[in-house]
């Protein structure tokens, strides 16, 4: 038994769960709240604590004392299996992403599998069951109605979701997720080629499907994070709600934070495959110009601080991407859900096929 | 009366332009009115002699043109050409001519009328938000259309007596009285008791009663109705509810077998006052302070409001069905012989009817009402004070009400009678001790308020006061007429009818009543009286179904009034006979 | 009768809809920058801040009873206001003043006098259709309570309120 690879991973699965995960999923809510008020003109909750910081604090106490209902004729079963359904596949994905290089000699990675992106969509598809059962189990039309956009929707985004990243495995050649981590580093990130080797033209000319991939891989984010424009599933204005219909106190509470877990992850993922994840390039004229490295392989204290900012530069990212995410949200209106599968369907997956197909062919050329 | 409108000669008035045709002795005021125009009045009340003191009823009349035939000349329209009289004229005491003509709403009489009511304004008070009239009141009608929004009199007002006790009923103010005498010559006419009178001259004209004397006879609450302004108020009604906020429901009286009709002025539930009804055919436009003021029992703090049973040594409240279900019980316990009913002359037709049923079905032999008599006058007030004696005749419950009542009394003290229903009575004042009633196995009582009886009963159910529910009753003089509902019953009271509709189901299965309407299409099956009719057939007048004359006929009745008669005995301008 | 109206022709750069999109975006990103920095107008934060100082004339708060400058409760009871109230949240009682009292001459006076709160809508008409000039619309707004029985003035918190009110006309006074 390895119990030192237990105790640490142990000490990150916690560390990650209850300090960074279940505190930005509730200050991407406060963020949320804030956000979209300040782009209304509005001020947003500023009661709870300075600026409303501790807004968060109280919406919790307020679900978790909120009288716990359930419609008489529901499943209970999956009435009540359904919110942790939909919490638990977004929380475990975060486990293959690596958030940092490393701290006292640990890689900060969880799990660092060899078929990561495979783990990470055959555990983001999960998600869509706590959804529809959720809808379905409340048997109520509503919830029924927005369980049944979400089975739909949730499967052709995904197909877009895994075309899109096939470009980068050809150009890495491996589906473990630090692998394309150490690509990024060493030869500059996947949207950004002036990083890196930037005297590479290969590089420039992948840029392009690059950037293709990161654009249909983002919003199929979306989409699978039912995050607007593509939130037909709990549509407040048609479906009152959709699947969260007749869900209320923690148990609507886990759903909640399941989309924001969603949400975190999702944008995880994003920085890794394409923003070079933990990297940050400094640059460097000591010798010529370069790019510097920081890392967590230094001695001592240069070490354990070289890890920390690591792990600060991806959460930085990742915040940068929710904060995308909740000004798309209070920008564009609703897809009507003709719009949302056509969409899916006739272009981003045509343009995700062609995708490879050009990344392949830059790749015969220049062979990496 | 046919005979006698045929008889009467027809006249051809043209009012405001256009030709009527009026019987001979109709007066002016009242031919504008069949002709669609009101004039505006405040001394004259049809029921009343016209004195013509009050001067607003002015009008420009004019007469036939006669020419040199001593024929009326008439015109290209083939009508009499008209002589206008230059001044004006009251029309209140004038009858109509042939070939007369009135303009209601010349210029002329609309100045007469504003001059009129700046007149009746100088002295009137501005107090019309504390003043029980507002609302109701026709000189705030009429100062609406006719008066002046500032007033030109400069001097001070002449102070008057306020608030005084004219009676134990009536208080005046003298402030507000514009002395149109119709309260003095009620007094005179009607309840003839002549104790009003005016005295002092001029503008310090006060109305009073005659010293040593108060206004207490058994009408006078009817002076304030027919005061047109707010001088006269009724003292039980003073200062609780504004007459605006009232629900007036039309109802007849259940004081006594005269039945006077009603209106039932009532807010959310609560009855604030009973004013007459015109009605010629029973109680013309009045009705009796004792019938009038006797509705506060309906509020009483001694309603019952739940039905209860004895179980073991006292009574508890108890669900309907578990009321009903121990009065079958009992009832069904006894033999026929051995229950008595004492029903009320206070109960509807329906109920009688439906009580008749549950005697047959129980092979009742014992039933009765109690007879209820008090002193009567000549002018409304009957002595049998039961309002439906004639329905329990018609009914079958009794041939002469009280005739078996001494046997029920008798059979209940030696113990033939082992279950007694009363229905809305008393039964200690029928000379049943209490202790006697303890010791029927069974009592069950229906009724309004609680009593000693009600307390020693065997199973209480509460019913509905007379303003609760619907039905008819048949009065003295054998006319059905229609109670309406005006307010909501407290707590869990409910319709004597479903009573005894539920206590009949319950001893014999379902009879396929469902309403009081069914309840009286039955009666109307088996009643040859009412055969035909239905409850809103009856109508708001009443119809009458029976001969008898049990009750004093109405002080006023049209048909048999000669007005020229009566003319010969009060000139117009005078109060006085 | 149907009107066909055509859709509007799109050329490929409206189509692709991405400029659109963008200038959306920058469009919320300009308001978010403007509330940042502080250029944008907002609401005021009540319980802190208050426009007490600069309410308006006109201003309908509670409506309250009012005495005069002899201590008289104006209301007579005519229950004007009662029955003009839309809401029907003004409920009154009517009594006599006894013949001994200094006011008897106005001999009628509201022995209760209930506002319900809850239903009161500020309307005002109360006080426009009282003869008496009894009852105003004052300017208090934060009404509260915690029970719905808190939220009804009785006759003692509306006359509370109320205060007195100058310069009206004292109609009932004796003459001479």
């Amino acid at each position: 038994m390895d119990y030192f690879l237990i105790t640490t991973s142990l000490l990150k699965i916690l560390g990650i769960l209850f300090v960074i995960i279940l505190p930005m999923v509730s200050y991407t809510i406060y963020a949320e709240r804030r956000v979209s008020a300040f782009i209304q003109d509005r001020v947003g909750p500023n009661r709870v604590g300075p600026a409303g910081l501790f807004q968060p604090v109280a919406d919790i106490a307020k679900l978790l004392f909120k009288e716990d209902f359930s419609p008489r004729n529901a499943n209970t079963f999956y009435y009540w299996l359904a919110p942790c359904l939909a919490l638990i596949p977004a929380i475990v994905t975060f486990a293959v992403v690596p958030f940092g290089s490393t701290l006292f000699g640990v890689p900060m990675v969880i799990a660092d599998i060899n078929v990561g992106i495979l783990f990470v969509f055959a555990i983001a598809s999960l998600g869509v069951y706590g959804i529809v059962l959720g809808g379905w189990a409340s048997n109520s039309k509503y919830p029924f109605l927005g369980g049944v956009r979400s089975s739909s929707q949730m499967i052709s985004y995904e197909l877009s979701l895994g075309l899109a990243v096939i470009p980068i495995f050809l150009v890495v050649g491996q589906l473990r997720l630090t692998d394309v981590v150490r690509y990024q580093i060493d030869h500059g990130w996947m949207i950004a080629p002036f990083l890196g080797d930037w005297t590479n033209p290969a590089k420039w000319l992948l840029a392009i499907p690059m950037l293709v991939s990161f654009v249909v891989f983002s919003v199929a984010i979306f989409a699978e994070t039912n995050r607007l424009p593509f939130d037909l599933p709990e549509a407040e204005q048609e479906l009152a709600g959709g699947y969260n219909t007749e869900y209320s106190s923690m148990k609507f509470g886990l759903f909640f934070l399941g989309e924001y877990a969603a949400m975190i992850t999702g944008s995880a993922i994003v920085v890794t495959l394409f923003f070079g994840a933990w990297h940050l390039p400094i640059p460097s004229w000591h010798g010529g110009f370069h790019w510097a490295l920081i890392d967590g392989s230094g001695d001592g204290w240069r070490g354990i601080l070289g890890g920390l900012f690591n792990i600060a530069t991806f959460f930085a990212k990742v915040a940068v991407l929710l904060f995308v995410f909740i000004w798309v949200r209070w920008t564009l209106p609703r897809f009507r859900y003709d719009q949302l599968m056509r969409l899916g369907w006739v272009f981003f997956f045509e343009i995700a096929l062609v995708n490879i197909f050009i990344t392949a062919i830059i790749l015969a050329y220049y062979p990496a | 009366m046919n005979e006698q409108l045929i008889n009467v000669p027809m006249f051809n008035v043209q009012i405001d332009g256009v030709w009527h045709r009026f019987p001979r002795g109709t007066r002016v005021i009242e031919a504008c009115a069949q002709a669609g125009t009101f004039v505006p009045r405040y001394c004259y009340h049809k029921k009343l002699s016209s004195p013509g003191n009050c001067r607003m009823c002015l009008i420009e009349m004019g007469m036939a043109r006669l020419g040199p035939d001593r024929k009326p000349e008439l015109g290209v329209d083939g009508m009499p050409v008209i002589n206008w009289m230059p001044r004006p004229q009251i029309s209140c005491a004038q009858d109509v001519t042939d070939g007369m003509g009135v303009r209601t709403n010349s210029p002329l009489v609309e100045e007469c009328r504003r001059g009129v009511m700046e007149f009746l304004l100088i002295n009137h008070p501005l107090d019309c938000p504390i003043c029980d009239q507002a609302g109701e009141c026709e000189l705030q009608e009429f100062s609406v259309e006719y008066g002046s929004a500032s007033s030109r009199f400069l001097e001070n007002k002449v102070k008057k007596p306020k608030n005084v006790e004219l009676g134990p009923r009536v208080t005046l103010d003298d402030e507000r009285c514009i002395l149109c005498s119709r309260c003095i010559r009620f007094c005179q006419e009607i309840a003839k008791d002549d104790v009003l009178g005016f005295v002092d001259r001029g503008s310090h004209t006060v109305l009073t009663a005659h010293p040593g004397k108060r206004l207490e006879n058994n009408y006078s609450l009817n002076t304030v109705d027919i005061c047109p302004v707010g001088a006269l108020t009724s003292s039980d009604f003073r200062f609780k509810m504004r007459v605006w906020f009232l629900k007036e429901t039309k109802s007849f009286c259940t004081s006594c077998a005269t039945g006077c009709n009603t209106l039932i002025g009532t807010r959310e539930d609560v009855i604030y006052r009973q004013t007459p009804r015109e009605n010629d055919a029973v109680n013309s436009s009045w009705m009796c302070d004792y019938g009038r003021l006797n509705f506060g029992y309906i509020e009483s703090e001694r309603r019952l409001l739940e039905p209860r049973i004895l179980s073991g040594e006292k009574l508890v409240p108890v669900d309907w069905p578990t009321a009903m279900a121990q009065a079958a019980a009992q009832l069904k316990h006894c033999q026929g012989l051995e229950v008595a009913i004492i029903a009320s002359g206070r109960m509807t037709n329906e109920e009688l009817w439906l009580t008749a049923q549950l005697a047959k079905t129980l092979g009742v032999g014992w039933i009765d009402i109690v007879p209820r008599f008090g002193p009567g006058d000549d002018i409304l007030l009957s002595e049998d004070r039961n309002p439906n004696s004639n329905g329990t005749r018609l009914l079958g419950i009794t041939a002469e009400p009280g005739a078996q009542l001494p046997a029920i009394v008798e059979a209940v003290k030696s113990g033939a009678v082992r279950a007694l229903l009363v229905l809305g009575e008393d039964p200690t004042k029928l000379g049943l001790s209490l202790e006697q009633l303890k010791e029927l196995p069974s009592l069950i009582m229906m009724d309004i308020l609680s009593s000693v009886a009600t307390e020693n009963a065997t199973v209480v159910l509460p019913s509905f006061a007379f303003a609760e529910k619907r039905g008819s009753m048949i009065n003295g003089e054998g006319r059905l007429q229609r109670l309406n509902r005006a307010v909501r019953a407290p707590g869990q009271a409910r319709d004597d009818w479903e009573i005894l509709r539920d206590l009949i189901q319950a001893c014999a299965g379902t009879n396929g009543i469902g309403s009081v309407e069914d309840v009286f299409r039955q009666m109307s099956e088996t009643v040859p009286h009412l055969a035909g009719l239905s409850l809103s057939k009856i109508g708001d007048l009443g119809v009458h179904v029976m001969e008898v004359n049990e009750s004093p006929a109405p002080p006023y009745t049209p048909a048999s009034h000669d007005i020229e008669e009566e003319m010969e005995h009060q000139p117009p301008g005078r109060t006085s006979k | 009768m149907s009107v066909c109206v055509s859709r509007p022709k799109l050329n490929w750069r409206e189509r692709i809809y991405l400029p659109a999109i963008v200038g959306g975006m920058a469009i919320t990103i300009k308001h978010l920058k403007n509330m940042l920095l502080g250029r944008t107008k907002v609401t005021i934060q009540y319980p802190e801040q208050t426009l007490d100082s600069e309410m308006p004339e006109h201003y309908r708060g509670a409506p309250a009873l009012v005495r005069d400058t002899d201590g008289r409760v104006r209301c007579v009871a005519c229950q004007l206001c009662e029955f003009i109230c839309p809401p029907r949240a003004i409920k009154i009682v009517a009594g006599e003043i006894p013949p001994t009292d200094r006011f008897a001459k106005v001999e009628k006076y509201p022995a209760e006098f209930d506002i319900d709160m809850i239903r009161c809508i500020f309307c005002g008409m109360c006080e426009e259709v009282c003869p008496e000039q009894a009852i105003y619309l004052r300017k208090d707004y934060a009404i509260t309570g915690f029970t719905r029985e808190e939220m009804v003035h009785h006759k003692d918190k509306l006359l509370e309120i109320g205060g007195v009110m100058h310069g009206v006309i004292l109609k009932w006074n004796e003459k001479k």
